[in-house]
C-alpha cells in the first residue's frame, strides 16, 4: 500500500484516504462553448498514458477532500512529488518530497563507517 | 509414551508434558511442543499422504514452512477442519484430529497409485493435449474429471466459527526471522532506541538453532543464546515479539502484512482470543533476516518416505529428541549434511554411509567423519531407491560408471546446499543477482527501505553474519530516528565451516535418463519433465514454469525453483541468469481467507445505511431494498397481500387519499456563498440567477462530454444559500464532482459545499390529503397555492421542531417535502402519521414511489439514463439554457454525434394487450420477422402495472423515438413476441392539474 504524500496536510497518508483523478495541467478552456471539435477531443477525450512519469490529479477524500497534482511512475507505481493544484509541473531532477529513498546496504554500510 | 524413535535425553521438550492426538483414527501420544510432523515420526510414521497428480506414497520432507509433501486435514471439531495443513508448521494440541489426504480407500493402499503406472500418459503438459478432442466431451468428462482430481485436501462445509483480529502498526524497524541474524539486528535496533518488532514463523525464537548442535553464541550453546535474547527483548518496553507470526507479504513503501496464529496450538482456546491476527505493519526500515532453505537431491526415485532434508533431520534429534531412523544413510553434496551425520551417530543412531557426490569434501567434516568412524564415499551417486512405502535400500555407485552398490537404510537425509531465502527482498521488488561463484541468487538492486542480512545475503559465516546484523540493526534504527548508539559486541563460532552444494540433476538423472528424479514433489515435476518442455518449445523460464506447473504449487517451489532453474539453463544451452528467476509474489506461505477477511463478514462486509425513520417502518412490516447501501422500505404488505397488491392498493391510495414516504436517502448539498447562483449556473444546465428565495427548481447536472450525470431539485433558501437534492445513489459523486469543478476549475467563486444527506430527516405527503394531513402540525408557514404554490421552500416550525419544508412533488400529486433535523425525524413522522392514518392514507415504499413517477413520466437517472443520454434525448430539452455563456457540458451537448437525426430518445410504450407487463431491458425491433441478427432499436428501462391507469405503462429509449409515436414496435421474447405502441411519456393526468391541489 502506497504512501502519498498530501501538499495540503503536509503529511505521508495511506492510499486507502485518496482517490486517482485522472490526468492534471488539462484545463479547460474558458471559451468552451467556441472550442472546435477537434480542440474538444483534445481537451476531453486524448490522453497519453505513458510508460514512466506521469502528471496526475489526486484528491486526499478521506482526509482534508483537496484536489491536488501528482508525478508518479507508472511503472513503480512510485509517487516521484505531490505539489498543490494550480502549482506549475515541478523540476523533476529536485528533491523528492516523500521520505522514500532506496538505500543499498553497501550504501549504508559506507554511511556506518 | 510419546513414541519408540523418541531417544531419552536428546531434544528440548519436556517429557512429562503430553498430548494426545489423532491420525486416521489412530491414537498417539505426543509431547508438549511437538509439530505433527515430529510427532508421527517418534512413532515411526513417515507416510503421510499420496502424491498430487502419481499418488505416489510420500513422507515428510522437511522440518519447516517449505515443506511441499506432508500435508494434513487437522480438525478440532466439524466446523474447525482445515485442510492442506503442513505437518512440519502445525503444533499438536491435546484432542485433534488429523487425517491424510489424496488417497482412498486408505493411505497404505491407494487405488489412485495406479496413475503410477499410467504415468507415460500424464507427462509433462497433459493438460493442454489429452483433453483437447472431441470438443463436446470437456464440459461432460474432462472438466468434472478434472475438478474431482484437482485439490489434495477437501474444503469444510461449515462456516467458520471463529473471529480474526486485524491492527495497523507502526514501528521504526521491522525485523523478520528471529534466527541469529535477526535477534542480533533487532537487540542492536532496540539498544540504540528504536521501536522494533520483531516476528518469526516458529513458535519460538531461534530460527537455524534449532536444528543446530555445536554453535556458540556469547559462550552459550546457540539455542540457550536465542531464547535468552528473545526472552530479553521481549521484556523491552520498545520491542513487541512475535513468534508463530508469519511475514507473508512486503508491498509499497515497507507495509508489511504479518499474520499471526494466536490459538491454532491451543488445546481449548480462551473464546475470546482471535484464532489469527493480521498485522499490517509501516515500518520506517525492515531489515529482512529469513535465513535459506536447504534443497534436496534430485536423483531416481528420490520421493519414498524416509528421504527428507538433512537439517530436518536434525531438527527432529536435536531439537524435538527423535530419530527419524535406526539405519540412516546421507546422500550430499554439501558439508551440513556431515553434521547430521555426527549428531545421529553420537545419539547412537546408526549412519551406513555418508555418500557425497564431490571428489573433495570440507577438510573438518571429512575428518570429524572419519575420527566418529563413519564411511564416507566421495565421488559417489545415489542412483535408485527402494521400499513401497517407506525407503528400504539405496544403490549407490562411483561416478562416470562402475558396478552398484546395495545398502540397507530406513532413513536418507539428502541435501544439495542451501538457498537464500530471497523471497520477501524479490516481493520488495528488489531485484536479485546470481553470484557464479556460490551458485546462488542474492539480494542485488534495492526497490525500498530495506536490508538483508545473514543467510538470506548469502553472509555465511557466523561471526560476519552477527557482525552484519549488529551494523543493520544500529543502522536501521539511527536512520529512523533512533539517538543512541547500541554498543554491542556479540561473538558466535560455529563447529565446522561449511562448503560445497550444486543445483540441478545428480549423477544417473541427467539428460539422456528417462528416471522418476522428482524436483517438485507437490506437483509431481521430474526433472524430465523440464526437459520435455524445452524440447516443446517453452525456452521463457516463465513457460516451462506454467507447461510444467513447477513451482506452481502451494509450497510455491520453495524447494523446486533452483533445481528447475538449472536443469532449464543446462537443456536450453544457457546460463543460469540468462535463463532468470521467476519473480516471487505474495504470500510467503498460504493464509487463511479468515485473517484476509478478518471483521469483513457477515453485517460488517459492508455498512447498512438506515434512515431515522427505519425502526417504524420495520415495526410495520415493510420489505427492504437495498439502493447503495441504503435500506429504504420498498412496500409495505398488510397481512396476506402479495407485493403486487401491496403495490397497487399503495399506488391508489396516494392518489386517492394521500401517502407518506421515507425521502431521507435523497443525497443533499448545502450551497452557500457570494457565488452560489453562479457555481450553480456552471454546474446545471438550467438558469438560477432568476430563481427567487423561496422558491425551486428541477435541475439538470451534465458532465462535459454532454450526458445526463445526476439530477434532483434544488431550493433557494436566500440569495446566498441553496438545497440541493441529488438522487440517493448519486449523492457522494455529485459532491465529489462538484468539489472538483470548484476547486480545480472555478477556483476563483466563493462558494462553500456541504453534504447535508444525513443531516435531513425528509418525509413526503402526497396525494390530494395532504395540505390537510401537515397544516395543523406546521407553524409560521402559510400552506396555500397562493402563498405557497408548487415548487416553493420555506422555513418554520413542524411539531415544535425546525423544518424546510418544500411544496413539491414526485407523484403528480398536491405534495410536500418535509426536512427536519435526522434526530427528529422519527418524532415527525409519527405525528403526521397519527393524521394521514385515520383519513386513510397509507404509508409507501419505492416500488410505489417508482410506478407513480413512471405514470407521470418522470424520469430516474440511472435507470431510465445511462450515461449516453443528453437532455434532449430524455426529453428534457426544456431545462437547458439557451441564454447561458458556460457550464459543464455546454460543449459536449454539440458534438456532431450528439446532435444527429436518429438518436435514442425515451418514450413510452403501451401494449397492444394492456395485461402485459414488458421486462424492463427487454430489447425493441420495428420488424419482428427480421432474420437475425435483428435491428433493434433500443431497450425498455421502466415497466409496471399501473393500477391508478388500469393497465401496464412502460418507458423506453427508442432509436428516433419522438418520431415513431403511435407506431407499433414489437418485443421478441423466449416465448413469444409482445406487440406496442409509441407514446408520449405522461400516462396519467396528462394536463398536471392535480399538482396544484
Amino acid at each position: 500500500m502506497l504512501l502519498i504524500y498530501c501538499p495540503y496536510c503536509e503529511e505521508e497518508r495511506s492510499e486507502l484516504e485518496f482517490r486517482n483523478a485522472g490526468d492534471a495541467h488539462i484545463a479547460r478552456p474558458t471559451n468552451i462553448a467556441e472550442i472546435s471539435d477537434e480542440e474538444f477531443e483534445a481537451y476531453f477525450f486524448l490522453r497519453d498514458n505513458p510508460k514512466g512519469v506521469i502528471f496526475e490529479r489526486w484528491r486526499h477524500i478521506h482526509g482534508c477532500g483537496r484536489f491536488f497534482n501528482a508525478a508518479r511512475d507508472t511503472v513503480s507505481d512510485r509517487f516521484v512529488t505531490t505539489y498543490k493544484a494550480g502549482e506549475p509541473k515541478p523540476d523533476l531532477d529536485a528533491e523528492p518530497k516523500t521520505s522514500a529513498q532506496v538505500e543499498t546496504y553497501e550504501a549504508l554500510e559506507g554511511a556506518a563507517q | 509414551m510419546s513414541g519408540v524413535n523418541r531417544i531419552s535425553g536428546a531434544g528440548r521438550l519436556t517429557p512429562a508434558r503430553t498430548a494426545r492426538f489423532t491420525f486416521d483414527g489412530r491414537t498417539l501420544t505426543a509431547l508438549e511442543g511437538d509439530t505433527v510432523a515430529s510427532a508421527l515420526l517418534a512413532h515411526g510414521i513417515h507416510l503421510v499422504g499420496r502424491s498430487f497428480k502419481y499418488h505416489r506414497p510420500r513422507g515428510i520432507l522437511s522440518a519447516g514452512a517449505e515443506e511441499p509433501n506432508a500435508l494434513l486435514d487437522v480438525s478440532r471439531d466439524a466446523a474447525r477442519r482445515q485442510p492442506n495443513v503442513r505437518a512440519t508448521v502445525q503444533e499438536v494440541f491435546d484432542g485433534m484430529k488429523v487425517s491424510s489426504q489424496n488417497r482412498w480407500p486408505s493411505l497404505a493402499f491407494d487405488v489412485g497409485g495406479f496413475n503410477d503406472l499410467l504415468s507415460p500418459f500424464f507427462a509433462a503438459g497433459f493438460y493442454y493435449k489429452t483433453f483437447m478432442w472431441p470438443k463436446a466431451a470437456w464440459h461432460k468428462l474432462y472438466e468434472p474429471f478434472i475438478r474431482r482430481a484437482a485439490g489434495l485436501g477437501v474444503a469444510p462445509t461449515e462456516a467458520d466459527p471463529d473471529h480474526y483480529a486485524s491492527r495497523y502498526v507502526h514501528c521504526d524497524v521491522l525485523v523478520i526471522g528471529a534466527g541469529v541474524a535477526g535477534l542480533s539486528a533487532a537487540l542492536a535496533a532496540a539498544q540504540a532506541g528504536a521501536k522494533v518488532i520483531l516476528c518469526d514463523e516458529q513458535s519460538e525464537v531461534g530460527g537455524a538453532l534449532h536444528y543446530d548442535s555445536g554453535t556458540v553464541v556469547d559462550g552459550k550453546p546457540g539455542y540457550e543464546w536465542a531464547l535468552a535474547t528473545g526472552k530479553a527483548l521481549a521484556e523491552r518496553d520498545n520491542v513487541t515479539l512475535l513468534t508463530r507470526t508469519t511475514a507473508f507479504g512486503y508491498y509499497n513503501h515497507n507495509f508489511v502484512g504479518l499474520v499471526e496464529r494466536v490459538t491454532d496450538h491451543l488445546s481449548a482456546p480462551d473464546k475470546a482470543l482471535p484464532r489469527e491476527r493480521l498485522w499490517q505493519v509501516r515500518a520506517k526500515k525492515v531489515i529482512l533476516a529469513n535465513g535459506a532453505i536447504e534443497r534436496h537431491m534430485v536423483f531416481a526415485n528420490n520421493d519414498r518416505p524416509g528421504i527428507m532434508l538433512a537439517s530436518a533431520g536434525r531438527t527432529y534429534l536435536n531439537h524435538f529428541g527423535v530419530a527419524v531412523g535406526t539405519k540412516v544413510g546421507i546422500y550430499t553434496a554439501h558439508d551440513s549434511a556431515y553434521e547430521a551425520a555426527f549428531d545421529l551417530r553420537k545419539a547412537g543412531v546408526s549412519v551406513p554411509a555418508i555418500v557425497d557426490s564431490r571428489e573433495k569434501p570440507g577438510e573438518a567434516v571429512l575428518n570429524e567423519a572419519r575420527r566418529l568412524g563413519i564411511e564416507v564415499l566421495t565421488g559417489h551417486s545415489v542412483v535408485n531407491t527402494t521400499g513401497k512405502l517407506r525407503i528400504s535400500s539405496i544403490s549407490i555407485a562411483r561416478r562416470g560408471g562402475g558396478p552398484a552398490r546395495k545398502i540397507a537404510v530406513d532413513a536418507l537425509l539428502v541435501s544439495a546446499g542451501w538457498t537464500p531465502s530471497v523471497h520477501l527482498f524479490s516481493q520488495s521488488r528488489g531485484k536479485v543477482k546470481f553470484d557464479a561463484a556460490t551458485e546462488r541468487f542474492l539480494p542485488g538492486t534495492y526497490a525500498q527501505d530495506c536490508l538483508s542480512i545473514g543467510a538470506c545475503n548469502g553472509t555465511d559465516d557466523l561471526q560476519a553474519t552477527i557482525d552484519e546484523a549488529l551494523a543493520a540493526g544500529e543502522l536501521a534504527a539511527r536512520a529512523a530516528g533512533a539517538e543512541n548508539g547500541s554498543q554491542l559486541a556479540i561473538s558466535g563460532e560455529n563447529a565446522f565451516a561449511w562448503t560445497g552444494g550444486m543445483i540441478g540433476a545428480a549423477e544417473g538423472a541427467g539428460p539422456d535418463t528417462t528416471v522418476k528424479a522428482f524436483i517438485d514433489f507437490q506437483h509431481d515435476v521430474c526433472a524430465k519433465d523440464i526437459r520435455l518442455a524445452v524440447r516443446e518449445g517453452m525456452h521463457s523460464v516463465e513457460h516451462i514454469k506454467r507447461f510444467t506447473t513447477n513451482g506452481m504449487a502451494s509450497d510455491q517451489g520453495k524447494l523446486s525453483n533452483m533445481h528447475g532453474l538449472a536443469i532449464a539453463a543446462e537443456a536450453l544451452g544457457k546460463g543460469i541468469p540468462e535463463v532468470g528467476l521467476t519473480t516471487f509474489r505474495q504470500p510467503y506461505t498460504p493464509v487463511t481467507f479468515g485473517a484476509i477477511v478478518n471483521h469483513s463478514r457477515g453485517s460488517l462486509f459492508d455498512p447498512a445505511r438506515k434512515t431515522p425513520m427505519h425502526a417504524w417502518e420495520e415495526a410495520r412490516g415493510a420489505e427492504f431494498e437495498d439502493v447503495g447501501n441504503w435500506k429504504r422500505a420498498w412496500f409495505y404488505p398488510k397481512s396476506g397481500e402479495s407485493m403486487h397488491e401491496a403495490v397497487a392498493r399503495e399506488c391508489k391510495t396516494v392518489r386517492e387519499v394521500a401517502g407518506v414516504f421515507d425521502a431521507s436517502t435523497l443525497g443533499k448539498i448545502e450551497v452557500v456563498g457570494p457565488d452560489a447562483a453562479k457555481f450553480l449556473n456552471l454546474m446545471y444546465t438550467n438558469a438560477w440567477d432568476n430563481l427567487k428565495p423561496g422558491r425551486c427548481r428541477y435541475g439538470i447536472m451534465l458532465r462535459d462530454d454532454g450526458f445526463v450525470y445526476d439530477d434532483g431539485v434544488v431550493g433557494r433558501l436566500a440569495e446566498d444559500r441553496f438545497h440541493v437534492t441529488t438522487t440517493t445513489g448519486g449523492a457522494p459523486r455529485v459532491m465529489h464532482h462538484m468539489e472538483d469543478y470548484l476547486q480545480t476549475e472555478f477556483p476563483h467563486l466563493k462558494v462553500w459545499l456541504t453534504s447535508t444527506t444525513e443531516q435531513w430527516a425528509v418525509i413526503a405527503v402526497q396525494g390530494p390529503k395532504a395540505r390537510e394531513i401537515i397544516a395543523p402540525l406546521v407553524e409560521g408557514i402559510d400552506l396555500s397555492n397562493e402563498a405557497f404554490p408548487h415548487m416553493s421552500v420555506a422555513e418554520g416550525r413542524i411539531c415544535g421542531v425546525p423544518t424546510r419544508l418544500f411544496r413539491m412533488s414526485f407523484t403528480g400529486e398536491l405534495g410536500f417535502e418535509v426536512n427536519v433535523p435526522a434526530d427528529y425525524g422519527q418524532a415527525v413522522w409519527e405525528a403526521i402519521w397519527a393524521r394521514a392514518e385515520p383519513m386513510g392514507a397509507c404509508a409507501y415504499g419505492t416500488e410505489t414511489m417508482h410506478v407513480l413517477r413512471a405514470e407521470k413520466g418522470y424520469i430516474i437517472v440511472g435507470q431510465d439514463t445511462d450515461g449516453t443520454l443528453t437532455p434532449d434525448d430524455a426529453g428534457l430539452s426544456w431545462a437547458v439554457s439557451k441564454k447561458k455563456p458556460d457550464f459543464v457540458g455546454i460543449r459536449g451537448l454539440k458534438r456532431p454525434d450528439l446532435v444527429k437525426d436518429g438518436r435514442k430518445q425515451l418514450v413510452g410504450l403501451l401494449t397492444k394487450d394492456p395485461k402485459v407487463v414488458l421486462e424492463e431491458g427487454a430489447q425493441i425491433v420495428a420488424n419482428p420477422n427480421e432474420p437475425k441478427p435483428m435491428t433493434m432499436l433500443g431497450h425498455v428501462t421502466s415497466s409496471y402495472w399501473s393500477s391508478n391507469c388500469g393497465r401496464s405503462i412502460a418507458l423506453a429509449v427508442v432509436a428516433g423515438g419522438r418520431e415513431r409515436l403511435g407506431q407499433t414496435l414489437y418485443i421478441p421474447m423466449a416465448d413469444r413476441t409482445i406487440a406496442v405502441e409509441v407514446s408520449d411519456m405522461v400516462f396519467f393526468d396528462k394536463e398536471g392539474g392535480r399538482l396544484h391541489g
